[in-house]
């Protein structure tokens, strides 16, 4: 059972369950105001506006009562991804290092982009190989990654950086497009997986994201 | 308690709004340079002195601003 959070303003959530459900996954939507979650293998926060984006990306929506449970699931190692918005959540919960601040260009940037695979030291990269290219949309305005330079030598060191820009769009340290914590079960990334996940929308190279968050759901046992 | 937050990108950080004002400046004839742009966030506290102030700390440190990226300092207007 994957859980799917909900924040008012998320817009990405149903395109995340239909790829996790394409893959035979069960979806259970939970909304941000819950303060238990239901037994679960894994957890999906999506993308979208949460909050309009209000005070900055992801920071009230990381105050809701629902992050606290999420918390707890992580601590016990349960795998959890953030797309974009869920990625600016997770750094905003404490939950990844690092922030996300707005694009170099002060554009809203909404094109595919060429990603590295950088690391697959981690349960979220069984799909994929190190230097393997995919392609992805992006599609934000606040996705540059910041984080101080001892935190990004750790990032580097401990091979916590998934993915990189091949062709940085938005003015990220170090190109980075998605970590995973020291823990190598939280996982964030701008780009969106589920919008690379059928041939009809241009890629396929998001559905190892979720074929591997799957497979590590099920070695999880629900609480 | 009337508080004043500003709240400011760190100097490491880099403030691609400030840069564009800095041209659009100049182009009205003004050269300005360093220019930053940051956050002035108001509210009353029901508290005053000293609670007040350390309520205002809790509220920056736990939701105003984000310590990773953001400074911040306050002015306080006590009305008791």
């Amino acid at each position: 059972m994957i859980t799917l959070i909900q924040f008012p303003g998320s817009n990405c959530d149903h395109d995340a369950q239909w790829a996790l459900e394409q893959l035979g996954a069960k979806v259970n939507l939970v909304w941000h105001n819950e303060h238990e979650l239901p037994r679960t293998n894994a957890i999906v926060l999506p993308g979208g506006f949460s909050y309009g984006d209000h005070l900055r990306a992801g920071a009230i929506a990381a105050r809701s009562p629902v992050m606290d449970a999420v918390r707890k699931e992580a601590a016990r190692g349960v795998p959890v991804i953030g797309i974009c918005n869920g990625f600016q959540i997770l750094t905003e919960s404490g939950l990844l290092p690092g922030a996300l601040v707005r694009n170099t260009s002060l554009h809203f940037l909404c094109q595919n982009v060429h990603l590295r695979v950088e690391s697959i030291n981690h349960p979220f990269g069984a799909h994929y190989k190190v230097g393997q290219e995919l392609v992805m949309p992006i599609a934000h305005n606040e996705g540059a990654y910041f984080a101080e330079p001892e935190t990004l030598e750790r990032l580097q060191g401990e091979q916590q950086i998934v993915f990189r820009y091949l062709e940085n769009p938005n003015g990220s340290q170090n190109d980075i497009a998605g970590i995973v914590n020291a823990e190598r079960n939280v996982l964030g990334m701008m780009p969106h997986p589920e919008r690379a996940c059928d041939p009809l929308l241009g890629s396929t190279d998001g559905r190892g994201v979720f074929q591997s968050l799957l497979e590590v759901a099920l070695q999880v046992s629900g609480s | 308690m009337k508080v004043r937050l500003f709240v400011r990108l760190k100097p490491s950080i880099l403030d691609p709004q400030g840069r564009t004002l800095e041209r659009s400046m100049a182009h009205l004839g003004i050269e300005a340079s360093e220019v930053r742009v940051g956050k002035l966030i108001e509210f009353q506290l029901p508290s005053s002195g000293e609670t007040a102030r350390r309520q205002a700390h809790e509220l920056a440190a736990r939701l105003l601003a984000n310590p990773i990226i953001e400074d911040y300092e306050f002015e306080f207007e006590d009305q008791a």
